[in-house]
């Protein structure tokens, strides 16, 4: 495929169209995706997430400036909902990163949700690895402003940094399952605010409490301020040195292979569910079997299992 | 999954009215698209940055200082220069009657101008999308 190629040249009009091949799902996307499998694997994949306005792009940005102050290609995939009710959106992250868009080191793409929930788009991860293979050093991922349980990001970034800010309520919010619990770092953004102080001590008991029980080690908690550009250096040392440390310790390995395994049950699952709804018609179907349950002809476990069974059988022939 | 349009809405220039900027930006996803905003006081060359990584079908201009006749040919001009003259640029703001054909040889293929309504945009927006039988 002459897309391949210039993906890996690293033109900026084929990683753009690639993209929206994944995006789109296009049939070309199979194929494309396999070509570039063995290019993948050298960047380095931030997640940032947090609540609707807590800074998340404000914050993608200092931290591309960061990173092509030590040399780095960077490439940021940006998600925003769609409209559940239109399919459009508004994506208006790159505003907040627009003194990069001239910078041929860096590449900013946003991307809409597109109907999938978990805080970012089905084609995200694709998009990640058309970028690493293109040559990006960094990838950052931000997700869409999240409650509590969209928490997909953990699945596709080698580093999850949850992002904070100072009133969002009490501590009893924090303890919550769910959005908490995944952050490898820690943000109290817009620091220079009242309550600051109070939200990352809120932060620090919850971590403790997590530490007691399953002994994992505390994640780090950092405190910055876009506005008055306070505590970035710390953040970015913060991640670099977690990045090595764990490519030293093998961790990063073991997510990747988490990551792989998630993806792998997730195209069995599609692929079997397009089997199965082809095989025995589903939608054709499904209103005359959801008639039978209805008027109590037929019950929904054994009609169902019996069904697969059959298919099972004719299949084995 | 179906191919969606994607619209890049900028703002050129030196003056800082978005207004009509963020009206037709929201109006156009309420139309169900996909509407990048960039925001004001882009160059020419962010503006096409943007529409080719972010594989726009559609640049949106708007501009209200009047120098439209340099800035929006410009964005036409470099997208053409960067192999993606296939972007097709509109553009909308107070703009006088006799720059109309100037824009239009100019590679501008619309101009919405004050009062028009989004519907006109939306119509034009769908006769000319790729893959619209012409």
């Amino acid at each position: 495929m002459e897309l391949v190629t210039d993906i890996l040249a690293g033109k900026t009009r084929a990683v753009a169209r690639a993209v929206s091949i994944v995006e789109n799902n296009s049939h070309d996307k199979e194929a494309l995706i396999d070509a570039l499998h063995d290019y993948t694997g050298h960047a380095a994949v931030w997640g940032i997430t947090g609540p609707p306005g807590a800074g998340k792009s404000t914050l993608a940005d200092c931290l591309i400036q960061k990173e092509r102050d030590a040399g780095k290609k960077v490439a940021v995939i940006a998600v925003d909902p769609s409209s559940p009710f239109t399919g459009g959106a508004l994506l208006g992250d790159r505003l907040r990163m627009q003194t990069h868009a001239v910078d041929p080191g860096v590449f900013i793409r946003s991307m809409a949700s597109r109907g999938h929930l978990g805080g970012i788009s089905a084609g995200t991860l694709d998009a990640v690895k058309i970028f690493d293979a293109a040559g990006f050093d960094t990838i950052i991922v931000e997700t869409i402003g999240v409650g509590q349980t969209e928490i997909e990001i953990i699945e596709l970034s080698d580093i999850v940094m949850l992002v904070l800010v100072p009133g969002m309520g009490d501590e009893i919010q924090a303890m919550k399952a769910g959005i908490m619990e995944i952050g490898d770092v820690y943000v109290v953004n817009k620091s220079d605010k009242d309550g600051a102080q109070r939200l990352k001590a809120e932060i620090e008991y919850v971590l403790m409490l997590k530490e007691q029980t399953n002994g994992d080690p505390s994640p780090g908690i950092l405190m910055t301020s876009s506005r008055d550009n306070t505590g970035i250096d710390e953040l970015h040392i913060h991640l670099t040195q977690l990045y090595h440390e764990r490519t030293r310790n093998g961790m990063l390995s073991v997510r990747r292979k988490k990551r792989i395994k998630k993806e792998m049950d997730d195209i069995f699952n599609r692929k079997v569910q397009d089997l199965i709804e082809k095989e025995l018609s589903l939608s054709a179907n499904s209103s005359t079997w959801i008639e039978k349950v209805y008027r109590k002809e037929i019950k929904l476990y054994s009609f169902i299992n019996n069904t697969l069974a059959e298919f099972e059988r004719s299949n084995k022939k | 999954m179906s191919e969606k349009i994607r619209i890049e809405i900028a703002k050129p220039g030196l003056d800082g009215h978005d207004r009509g900027a963020k009206y037709i930006a929201r109006a156009l996803k309420d139309a169900g698209y996909e509407v990048i905003y960039t925001g004001i006081r882009q160059t020419p060359e962010s503006i096409v940055a943007t529409a080719i990584q972010e594989d726009v079908d559609f640049v949106g201009l708007s501009l209200l200082s009047g120098a439209h006749n340099e800035l929006f040919p410009r964005v036409v001009e470099l997208l053409k220069e960067q192999d993606a003259g296939d972007i097709i640029v509109f553009g909308g703001g107070v703009i006088p009657e006799e720059d109309l054909d100037f824009l239009k040889t100019h590679g501008i293929q619309a101009i919405f101008r004050p009062g028009t309504p989004i519907s006109d945009v939306i119509a034009f927006i769908e006769s000319t999308r790729k893959g619209h039988a012409a």
